[in-house]
Order: structure tokens, then C-alpha cells, then sequence
């Protein structure tokens, strides 16, 4: 059999390939939709290119497979073609970046009416914590972070008495409420990656990132850790339930607050005097 | 051999060649040469067994050492990947294999396949072997460091291997060893492991420099007369140019890797910050993660250049001689290399857009990746153009340069995904990346590699390796290969992320189970495949057709050597003289298909010549 009919073979099945693949992107349920177009832009430009050379490059091989007789052309080079296809792949080139960049300036802008949840990461497991009837959440330090303050909250910032600690794997959120999800580590790196919201980001020991986005899809996700972490990284999971506005508010009233927990335990006190000094 | 070809030390200017040039000058002399400016080189010849095949200067053993020792950490390599297919196929059969090994055989899978196969393969395997002889030069500039390159690369190798068996195993910080977690416990190789790591990269650093400014300086100074740099074969310039990227690139690496050594013996803090673990603060603050990470693919990047740009190269090179056609677009292809390379030092944060650094990086580091594929397409298309209207020897040779342009046009255009900030953040950190960068820089420039063996083998040992058994090895490792990574850019779609030891029970990865065994299936064949290479190897070193001067017919200065394969000092008595571009092939009106560099224009006088 002729080497170019298994290459066009090759190229035909990962054709088919695409088309009846049963796998997928799993079914998004964020707003990041426009992610998913970026990617079936990329594969339509990106594919007709493969196949456009693929073919070209088989169909010399058939025509102009060695003859003794024959000589090739004699042709060193052609300024003229080499100047249609650098302007082509250029302007193939700007249709993918544009599109990208402009979702990505939204990616980086965070929508102002987002709720910002610190999602704690550490070997191995995930907390939560949401901001109470303030907004806002309370600054943070590893080194309080003890049994009794176990997010690091410092007692100082009144912003952190309010906030609602989630000490659970399992955090809600509330449908078509864009979130700011804001990263720490309080050991290695750590990614909070749930595949059908789309969006990801490294935890960093030392500093807070952030990403944000929409649920928009009510059910139950699971979350994996994306970069890795140690031995422990593949079984790193922890679960994201996405609620309609009422059942979400019910969930929310029910955890405990930052003051709640102090109360209970009894063994730390906010330095009330030295805000009133301030 | 002829050992005294050192005792006519003639100045070039005086041979007979160029006498005429300075005669009466009514018809300038078109076969004029400008004379050599310096004395020849003085070599060392070994006399014994170890100085001649084991401590030995000569650049032709020293490429072929690198290449023993390079494919047999790349056999390692090749069996810890067996282990981990093993793992994620049929986890049921490999119930020995804990996390800690399956992250220890994904790093050294990495590590090795990425810097201590590849790189020391193209460089130090086709680079010693090729630059002398594809320039004219008689040896490398300086060839007593170069043999300590490849000692170096040795001690390198042998204190990575060491690596196994020290308590804890190797490391499993995974081949980016990212800190915190590479140094801490909790990854496997916390302790000894990453140092000897750390250690054999400085070493392999250390001798790598060595052996590339032998390749720099011997393409700058060491070409033979009328060898200018326009006429140099791209396999040359592929090299030369990946040589001056990893001569930028591997500093950072080094300082990296010492002050990772430092945070780790001395407990230093240049990339810890105030760490949690078990309950206790340790003893770190300060230091910055991201910091290691920009220090990392400030190398990393640029390294997978330092892999392509020599395939790159050497493809042109076996389109052009086996489709008996110029490479088309020559300086077009030149500069591409040279453009290639430059820009692969403004784009390593690609690697970083989920990292956490400033989101606004993503911006400048997108625009500049993308750019990059206009370059890199031009020299696609400079390939396949070099097809057309070619008159293509279907042999073995030319079935991998075809299954290189498959596979690279493949796994260049899933790097646009990825380059693209926005499509890489839902695919970053799946097996989409695993399956983008197998397929772009593992299985191209292998198909690389392996036309490349079974085109210079009969250089390098005399004999043709058998055509038969080189189709099979080819549409084994092409089919299989391509069957492991082109559905397992699928698996990235569904969000499986890399890097997991199991799956467990992800709803939405059941599915995965089936490809996981197929895949698996096809690495296995693979990889036995490369087996049938080395019993080729073998068979043909014995028996094989021989090969005789020039079987392939080609136009570069390597084939021209009076003795196949060349002796040390390579070129006899007296060094070549060029008088072309390595690309004559098919010239209307000359005689054969090919016009030999070493032609002078008087000899070819009725052909339509257009670039010399």
C-alpha cells in the first residue's frame, strides 16, 4: 500500500474522530461560554490549516513520488508566495489573539457586585470562609492560624468578626451570583479547578490570587485540585453545591460565624481596646 | 588514516587553487576561494584503546558516546513511562505501584526525556558528530573540553541514576520541581532525591557549556574556505542556534536549581514563604513560589526550543536531499530559525497564566506566543513546498520527515490553544497540555531522530540499515504513537486534570476508563517497537548492505570525506573547499541530480545555477 494513503488515513480518522468523539467538554454551567467559542474558533482555524497541509503534503507524495527519468523543479525561492503566506498566517494568526485577549480583559476584571470567598487550600484539603453582613472580608496571617482560629483571621481587623467559616470541603453558592474566588495556601501550590465552571488558578503560599465567575447551572460539582501538591494531589477533592437564591440564603444562616466560634471556644478575645485607641 | 597531514602546515593563500585569482586578471577566475587566514589545527590522536574510545577528543566518538548514553537514559525513561501507562490503563495489574512511585517515575520520566535525552541527544549526540563535518572543520576548536562535555554529562547521568537508590527514592516533585512542595515533605524525594537532582542538572549545566561553546565557536571560526555562513546546512544552523538559546537558558536554570539547593540544605528562603505543615510555622519566610517558576521557564521555554530548532534543522535537510529538491526559501528558513529563537526568550510565562502571577501578564506573554507560530509556520510551509514538484525517494528516511510534519502541524496547533491565555485556562494543568507537548516536542523531533539514524548511519558505521525493518519500526512508532496522543487531547477537553495518581470515581471521567486502556495499550507497542531499531542496529553493523561513498547522493561536505566513515582529523591531507549552497539538487543542465558543495563553478560551467 502506498505510505500516502495511510497518511491521508491518519489525517481522515482524527477528522472522524472529532466528529463522533463521545468525549467531550463536560457541559459548562458558568458564563464562561465564551471560552468554550474561543476553543471552537481555535479548532476550526487550526483544523482547516492541519487538513490544508496534511493533504498537500500527501498529494505531493503521490504525484511527484521518485521517477529515475524525472527531475524535480529547480526553484531556490519565491518571494512573492512567501510574502502571501507570512501576511495569511499573520492575519490568521490576530483572528485567534483578538478574540482571546478581549475575554480575557473580562476574565481579569472582576464584576463588582461578585462575593469574594477565601478558599484556604493546604496538604490535603480545602475551608472556606464567606464575608458576614459587612462585605468584607477580614485580613488573614499563617501564623495565627491555630485549632482556635482556623483560618488565621487577625483579631484586630473588625472586618473579620462577621465572617462565616465554612470548615468543610463542601462550600454553596448561589446561582447566577458571579463570585470572586479568592486563593491561599498556606502550604504548597494548590489550584482550585472545578472543570464545568471552566476557570482555574494556582494557590500560593505568600500571597492571595483570584479568578471569578458565574454559576449559572443549580447541581452539585466536584472539585479537584489542579496543580500539584505532593502525594496526596489526585485525591484532593472537595465539592461545590450551587443553590437557588432562597435555599442558598437558608444555608448560609446556618453556619458560624467567626464571633460565633470565639464565643463558643472561649479561649481567644478580640483586643477591643486597642481598636477603640486607634 | 593519513597522520601527518598536520606536517603541511601550508598557508592556504600559497595552494594552487587560488594562485590564478591573483594572475593578470582579464577573466576573473570564477572558481575563486578566499584563502584560509589561520594555520590548521593541531590534533591530538589517541594511541590506546582509552584514548580512543573511552577519554577521547575526537568529536565524531564523543557525538556517538552522547548518543549511547543519552538513548540509554531515554530507555529508562521509556520504561517508567510503561510503569505509569500501566498505572492509569489497568491499575488493577499494578499493585506494587504506590503514589510516591508513580510520581517518582512521572518526574524522572520528564526530566530525563526533556534534558537528558533530548537535549544531550540532538546537541551532544548530532552536534559534536555533525558541525565539524557538515563545516569542514577537522575536529571541534577545542577538543580536550569537549571530551570533558561529555564526562561531565556522564558524572550527570550517573548521580541522577544514583538518585533511585537513596533512602527516600528519587524525587517526586514532578520534572517543573515546583517548591514549596518539591523540598517539603509530603512529596516523595523530599530529602536526598531533589538535591541529587539538583545536583546532576548543575553538573549536566556544567558540561553542557562546555560542549556548546566547542559548537559555537568551531561554527564562527572553524569552517572550511568558501563555507559562508549562507551556505551552512540548516541541520547547522538548527543546532547553532539552539546552542546560543541554551547557552541564555540553562543560567537560569542553574541559579534556580542552587538556590532551590540552598532552601533545602541551609534552609534558606529565596522561594519560601511562612509555611503551615502539620500545625507547626516552619522555619521559612519571605521568598516567593512565582519566583522560581519565571526562573524555571525562563529555561523551560527556550529548552523546548533547544529540542526543535535542531529538528528543524536537520529536517530540512532529508526533505531536501531525499525529495532531490532545494529546500525552498533557504534564507527564509534561516531567519526563521534565528526569529524562532529569539522570540522563545519572550514567551516562557506562557507556562504561567494559571499561576497566580499579575493576570495582566497574560496579555503581553499571549501576544508574543502567538507570534511565534508565524515563523514557525513559514517553515512548515517551506517543508511541504519543498515536496512539490520534488522527486520524493518514498524510502524510510522520508517516511519519518512526513510523519514529523503530521505531528508537529499536529502539536503546533493545539500550542495555539494553549498560547492563547484565555482557551489555555479551562485546558491548563489536563492531559490537553500532556498530549499538546508529547506530540510537539517528544514524538516530532523523535521522527526526527530516527530519520536522522537511518540517514547518517551508513556515515557513521558503513553499512544501510535494512529498509524493511525500518518500515515496521516506522508505522509502528507513527500509528501507535499518534493513537496515544491525539485522543488523549480529548481527555483535557473532559477536564481530567494531569498529574493523578487515580481517578477514583469523577463523575464525569468514567467514560475516560476505555481510552485510559487504550492508550496504555498503545504505549506498550510503542515503545517495543524502538527494539526492533536497536536490533537493526545490531543486524546491520554485521551484515548490512554497505554503504559505500554518498548513497544518498547528497551535497553536503560530510559525505565527502575521503575515508567512510570519516577517521579522526576527518578530512585526509587536505581540508575541502566550497563552492555552493548544500541544496544543488536537480539543477537544469547539469549532469546529475546533484551538484556537490566541494563542485567548483568551472566543473558545472553549462548549468543553470541561480544561488551559490
Amino acid at each position: 500500500m502506498h505510505a500516502g494513503i495511510i497518511f491521508f488515513l491518519v489525517v481522515l480518522g482524527s477528522i472522524l474522530f472529532h466528529i463522533f468523539t463521545p468525549w467531550y467538554w463536560t457541559d459548562i454551567a458558568s458564563n464562561w461560554g465564551s471560552m468554550d467559542d474561543t476553543i471552537t474558533l481555535t479548532f476550526w482555524v487550526g483544523g482547516v490549516v492541519f487538513i490544508t497541509v496534511c493533504l498537500f503534503m500527501i498529494y505531493c507524495v503521490f504525484k511527484f513520488s521518485y521517477k529515475e527519468e524525472r527531475r524535480a523543479e529547480y526553484k531556490p525561492e519565491d518571494n512573492k508566495l512567501e510574502k502571501i503566506l507570512t501576511i495569511a498566517t499573520t492575519l490568521g494568526v490576530i483572528a485567534l489573539l483578538a478574540p482571546g485577549l478581549i475575554i480575557w480583559n473580562q476574565f481579569v476584571n472582576v464584576p463588582k457586585n461578585a462575593i469574594e470567598i477565601d478558599v484556604m487550600a493546604w496538604q490535603w484539603g480545602w475551608q472556606y470562609r464567606l464575608p458576614g453582613e459587612d462585605g468584607k472580608l477580614g485580613n488573614t496571617k499563617v501564623v495565627n492560624i491555630n485549632d482556635n482560629n482556623p483560618f488565621g483571621i487577625i483579631l484586630d481587623d473588625p472586618n473579620g468578626k462577621d465572617d462565616v467559616l465554612i470548615q468543610s470541603e463542601e462550600i454553596n453558592l448561589q446561582n447566577n451570583r458571579p463570585v470572586k474566588i479568592l486563593l491561599r495556601s498556606v502550604d504548597v501550590l494548590h489550584n482550585w479547578y472545578v472543570p464545568q465552571f471552566r476557570a482555574k488558578m494556582d494557590a500560593v503560599p505568600g500571597v492571595v490570587t483570584f479568578y471569578w465567575f458565574e454559576p449559572n447551572k443549580v447541581g452539585e460539582y466536584e472539585v479537584l485540585c489542579a496543580e500539584y501538591c505532593g502525594v496526596g494531589h489526585y485525591a484532593m477533592r472537595g465539592s461545590v453545591l450551587v443553590k437557588d437564591e432562597q435555599d442558598y440564603k437558608n444555608w448560609l444562616q446556618e453556619q458560624e460565624t467567626f464571633s460565633e466560634l470565639v464565643a463558643k471556644q472561649k479561649k481567644i478575645e478580640f483586643s477591643e481596646t486597642k481598636l477603640a485607641k486607634k | 588514516m593519513s597522520e601527518n597531514y598536520n606536517d603541511n602546515k601550508i598557508i592556504q593563500a600559497q595552494s594552487s587553487e587560488t594562485v590564478s585569482a591573483g594572475g593578470s586578471g582579464a577573466t576573473p577566475d570564477i572558481d575563486y576561494v578566499r584563502p584560509a587566514e589561520v594555520l590548521e589545527q593541531d590534533l591530538y590522536h589517541g594511541h590506546s584503546f582509552i584514548t580512543k574510545w573511552v577519554f577521547c577528543q575526537d568529536a565524531k566518538v564523543i557525538g556517538i558516546q552522547y548518543f549511547l548514553l543519552a538513548t540509554f537514559t531515554g530507555i529508562i525513561g521509556l520504561i517508567l513511562s510503561w510503569l505509569m501507562r500501566l498505572q492509569l490503563g489497568y491499575p488493577e495489574l499494578a499493585g506494587f505501584m504506590t503514589a510516591e512511585h508513580y510520581y517518582q517515575f512521572v518526574t524522572m520520566h520528564g526530566m530525563i526525556m526533556v534534558v537528558y535525552f533530548l537535549t544531550a541527544l540532538f546537541l551532544g549526540g548530532f552536534g559534536n558528530y555533525l558541525i565539524p563535518l557538515m563545516t569542514g572543520a577537522r575536529d571541534m576548536v577545542f577538543p580536550y573540553v569537549n571530551m570533558v562535555s561529555f564526562w561531565m554529562f556522564f558524572v550527570a547521568v550517573m548521580v541522577l541514576m544514583a538518585s533511585f537508590f537513596v533512602p527516600g527514592g528519587p524525587t517526586g516533585a514532578g520534572w517543573t520541581l515546583y517548591p514549596p512542595q518539591a523540598i517539603l515533605e509530603g512529596t516523595p524525594g523530599s530529602g536526598m532525591g531533589i538535591i541529587l537532582m539538583l545536583v546532576s542538572l548543575v553538573l549536566f549545566v556544567i558540561g553542557f557549556t562546555m560542549g556548546g561553546l566547542n559548537y559555537l565557536i568551531t561554527v564562527l571560526q572553524s569552517r572550511t574556505r568558501g563555507m559562508t555562513l549562507m551556505r551552512l546546512p540548516l541541520s547547522v544552523w538548527g543546532i547553532f542556534t539552539a546552542t546560543i538559546l541554551a547557552m541564555l537558558a540553562f543560567p537560569a536554570l542553574l541559579v534556580g536549581g542552587l538556590m532551590l539547593v540552598l532552601d533545602t540544605i541551609l534552609g534558606t528562603s529565596f522561594f519560601m514563604p511562612t509555611i503551615l505543615k502539620a500545625g507547626e510555622v516552619l522555619e521559612y519566610g519571605g521568598g516567593s513560589p512565582i519566583l522560581f517558576q519565571h526562573l524555571f521557564w525562563f529555561f523551560g521555554h527556550p529548552e523546548v526550543y533547544i529540542v526543535a530548532l535542531p529538528a528543524f534543522g536537520i529536517v530540512s535537510d532529508l526533505i531536501s536531499v531525499h525529495a532531490r529538491k532545494n529546500i525552498f526559501g533557504y534564507r527564509m528558513m534561516v531567519w526563521a530559525i534565528v526569529a524562532i529563537g529569539g522570540l522563545s526568550f519572550f514567551v516562557w510565562a506562557h507556562h504561567m497564566y494559571v499561576s497566580g502571577m499579575n493576570p495582566w501578564f497574560g496579555f503581553f506573554f499571549a501576544s508574543t506566543t502567538l507570534i511565534i507560530a508565524v515563523p514557525t509556520a513559514m517553515k512548515v510551509y517551506n517543508w511541504i513546498l519543498t515536496l512539490w514538484r520534488g522527486n520524493i525517494r518514498m524510502n524510510v528516511v522520508m517516511l519519518w520527515c512526513l510523519g514529523f510534519i503530521l505531528t508537529f502541524v499536529n502539536g503546533g496547533i493545539t500550542g495555539l490553544f494553549l498560547g492563547n491565555v484565555t482557551v489555555d485556562v479551562p485546558l491548563s494543568d489536563t492531559y490537553f497540555v500532556i498530549a499538546h507537548f508529547h506530540m510537539v516536542m517528544g514524538i516530532a523531533p523523535l521522527m526526527v531522530i530516527m530519520g536522522a539514524v537511518y540517514h547518517w548511519f551508513p556515515l557513521v558505521s558503513g553499512r544501510m540499515l535494512s529498509e524493511k525493518l525500518g518500515k515496521w519500526h516506522f508505522w509502528v512508532t507513527f500509528l501507535g504513537a499518534y493513537s496515544i496522543y491525539f485522543p488523549m487531547h480529548y481527555l483535557g477537553f473532559i477536564g481530567v486534570p494531569r498529574r493523578y495518581f487515580e481517578m477514583y470515581d469523577s463523575p464525569y471521567v468514567t467514560s475516560a476508563v476505555g481510552m485510559n486502556e487504550f492508550i496504555s495499550m498503545a504505549a506498550f507497542l510503542v515503545g517495543a517497537a524502538q527494539f526492533i531499531l536497536i536490533y537493526n542496529i545490531i543486524k546491520s553493523l554485521k551484515t548490512g548492505k554497505l554503504a559505500g561513498k554518498n548513497p544518498w547522493k547528497a551535497n553536503s561536505l560530510e559525505w565527502f570525506t575521503p575515508t567512510v566513515p570519516p577517521e579522526h582529523g576527518n578530512w585526509g591531507n587536505k581540508l575541502p573547499i566550497v563552492y555552493r549552497w548544500p541544496y544543488d539538487y536537480s539543477v537544469p543542465g547539469a549532469k546529475e541530480d546533484f551538484i556537490p558543495q566541494t563542485t567548483p563553478p568551472s566543473k558545472v560551467s553549462d548549468t543553470e545555477v541561480e544561488k551559490t
